[in-house]
């Protein structure tokens, strides 16, 4: 039961991987091709300027990979590996869910699973710490940059888990409107603290443009709005035909006498 | 009689945590170390010397908004 799931979600996730795969390649990968455009002007004509320090790692590894597999096979093998990685852990989750939250069919449970997934693991760490296009970003702090957005991450997911915890046990003795509303009020303010307390990270160069570094941040939200969208409706479908087939339609309701 | 209920409404059984758990640890160490090779390796830690595949998986790793160099 649990491997089927898991291999419905895995598959959901490489069709979802494909989709964004596409959008990626329409909407993220202009403005790149900007920042990598501004990095090398910066390099070429002020090469004492800040981004320096970044291109001397850049330029050795420029001739690693082309930019024509960095924009195709690589993006298009990182989007679908990530998408399948996360459609099984999702379906993880799902298995443990399932049946442990009331009366709600596999596919509701599904696309709200999705949803929640998308806000806590993407969409409120990326507040915080959001993407950045090449060209942003010193590399000497990359150690600390990696460990503060983990740590978002893992206190957002935590405080959602908490926050619906606490939902549940409140629904038992208040209605469910005042319980949910507690719970949302709990994971805003957790992670509300979070963004207040964890330290800002600001290494956008001077004369970056502002126009190129929104277009970028809205692709990368947007990519994962695509893979979440995908992942949360097919697996839905996906999982509803294997745990719950609909019953044969009119010969099953004409044996019920009324 | 006329109130039977002949589709009751049953709940599903929940999966049993002890059938969940090979699943949850064995897949979910595969997976987790599968979104590490695209987020991370050859950022901030490095399992392979080299940067390739830091390189190849550059634009997708930008996109999914991992910190990346």
């Amino acid at each position: 039961m649990v491997g089927r799931l898991l291999l419905r979600g895995m598959l959901a996730g490489v069709v979802a991987g494909l989709l964004a795969f596409g959008f990626a390649k329409v909407f993220g990968e202009p403005p790149i091709e900007h920042a990598i455009a501004f990095e090398e002007h910066m390099a070429h004509h002020h090469p004492g300027a800040d981004t320096d320090n970044h291109m001397k790692g850049e330029t050795d590894e420029s001739e690693l990979v082309s930019r024509a597999t960095q924009a195709g096979l690589g993006l298009f093998v990182a989007v679908v590996v990530y998408g399948a990685a996360i459609g099984g852990l999702y379906a993880l989750v799902f298995a443990f869910v399932y049946g442990r939250f009331g009366h709600l069919s596999p596919r509701a449970i599904a696309a709200l699973l999705a949803a929640a997934a998308f806000v806590s693991f993407v969409l409120v760490p990326a507040l915080k710490y959001p993407a950045n296009p090449p060209a942003v970003g010193d590399p000497d702090t990359i150690g600390t940059r990696t460990a503060l957005y983990f740590a978002m991450l893992v206190i957002s997911v935590a405080a959602l888990i908490f926050a619906i915890g606490l939902a549940r046990s409140l629904a038992s003795r208040y209605d469910g409107w005042s319980a949910g509303l507690v719970g949302a009020a709990a994971y805003v303010a957790i992670v509300g603290i979070a963004i207040y307390v964890l330290p800002v990270v600001n290494e956008v160069p001077e004369h970056f443009s502002a126009v190129v570094l929104w277009n970028f941040r809205v692709a990368s939200l947007g990519l994962h709005a695509v893979l979440w969208t995908i992942v949360g409706l097919l697996f839905g479908f996906l999982a509803e035909r294997m745990l719950a087939p609909p019953p044969r339609g009119r010969l099953y309701q004409a044996a019920i006498p009324r | 009689m006329s109130d039977v209920i002949f589709a009751p409404q049953s709940l599903p059984a929940p999966i049993p945590v002890g059938e969940l758990l090979p699943w949850a640890v064995f897949g979910g160490l595969i997976l987790l170390l599968a979104l590490y090779f695209v987020g991370a390796e050859e950022g901030a830690t490095s399992l392979i010397s080299g940067m390739y595949v830091h390189e190849f998986v550059h634009d997708g790793r930008h996109l999914l908004g991992f910190p990346c160099h």
